[in-house]
């Protein structure tokens, strides 16, 4: 049972994307982090066998997932809904080169937002990615995000291609810095 | 040089083609990721290796693909062999390798001050951009600057033979070369790269 704010003695979604990451061999996340992503972020620094990249912009993440994919090794990359709009260009790297290109991503802009200036990318997102060829998976219970990753995570690897799951706001909780 | 100098690379005196040539004839089995355009036809000219990992687009990607793939492979030099024009457009991608620290990273940027491949407009690092000083301002203490051509065994020993990750600039000058194309298809480029170093799967 896993609940959005994965109060004391209740698990985490994000533990359960941990392990099917671990299940599949990822040992690299490249991200800029979204405030939805601290749990899962904070496993992969604490795991001693996977690598945190930290970016300066998301683009750079499809790069280094692509390289890491042809020297034989599995990475993804995890960020906010704002991110994606980063990548676009990009993402015709791994089209290109038939190499799988896995995103976690965590909405803003669509449940509850606080913050205007998120709608925009927020609206964007799936188009966007679905424009460059992306297969998005859309989760919106907290329950379903594991196995969405893991169903994202095969398709993506086996399937070389790039797949995206869009890990929803309702899931996350919107904030409100004390405005709602 | 002040900025928007009317004539880029005007006094840069390395001749690209010839001297990654020779240079590349030192890499030691070292793996190349060679930046969109010019970098991509260069090594192609110097004599085509599946061990080229060449880019027809993604401008900025060069550093990222290669800093992935170093990170992969540990036991094997990788060199990005770039531009300035790309490099520039993915100046933030050197403060990541300087976190990562892949020890068997090396850059190299062909630096012409313009823009070769669309009309030879000048470029940001003719005016007062130095990207030596930025890499050294993100963190990554290995760098060498060169002017000559005779200073190429020093650039490759630097390049292929000593810890990284560095990066290096030479100063090119703005030349017009014969066209050396590459194979174009992405999966292939991908697939013999893969084979020739050993991760390509079923």
């Amino acid at each position: 049972m896993t609940t959005p704010d994965g109060g004391a003695g209740v698990a985490h979604w994000s533990g359960d994307v941990f392990k099917e990451m671990k299940a599949r061999d990822i040992r690299t996340v490249c991200t800029i982090p979204d405030g939805g992503l601290t749990r899962l972020l904070n496993q992969v620094t604490s795991d001693s066998g996977m690598r945190l990249v930290t970016l300066t912009t998301e683009e750079e993440g499809i790069g280094i997932t692509t390289g890491a994919w042809l020297g034989g090794e599995r990475a993804m990359l995890a960020m906010q809904s704002s991110g994606v709009g980063n990548c676009i260009n990009a993402l015709g790297l791994p089209a290109a080169f038939g190499a799988p290109c896995l995103m976690l991503v965590t909405m803003r802009g669509i449940w509850g937002e606080f913050n205007p200036w998120q709608v925009a990318m927020g609206n964007g997102t799936r188009p966007a990615l679905e424009a460059m060829g992306v297969r998005c998976f859309p989760v919106e219970h907290a329950g379903e995000v594991a196995e969405t990753f893991a169903a994202a995570a095969d398709l993506a690897f086996h399937g070389r291609l790039s797949a995206a799951v869009l890990v929803s706001q309702r899931i996350i909780g919107a904030k409100g810095f004390g405005q709602k | 040089m002040s900025a928007g100098a009317a004539s880029p690379a005007g006094s840069n005196k390395i001749s690209r083609r010839s001297f990654v040539a020779r240079l590349l004839g030192e890499r030691d089995g070292a793996l190349v990721v060679p930046g969109l355009g010019s970098p991509t036809w260069d090594c192609f000219s110097a004599g085509d290796s599946p061990e080229y990992l060449y880019s027809w687009g993604g401008m900025g990607l060069a550093v990222p693909t290669a800093l992935g793939l170093a990170m992969a492979q540990p036991g094997r030099r990788v060199l990005c062999l770039t531009g300035d024009s790309e490099m520039m457009m993915g100046i933030g991608s050197l403060a990541v390798v300087a976190d990562q620290a892949p020890e068997n990273l090396a850059i190299l940027v062909l630096d012409n001050e313009s823009f070769g491949e669309t009309g030879r407009q000048t470029g940001l690092t003719a005016g007062r951009t130095d990207i030596v000083a930025v890499a050294q301002g993100f963190g990554i203490a290995r760098t060498m600057t060169v002017h000559e051509e005779a200073e190429l065994p020093a650039l490759a020993n630097f390049l292929f033979r000593e810890t990284g990750p560095s990066l290096a600039v030479a100063k090119i000058a703005l030349t017009e070369d014969p066209w050396a194309l590459p194979e174009k298809h992405g999966r292939t480029i991908a697939h013999r790269f893969m084979v020739a170093i050993g991760t390509d799967r079923a």
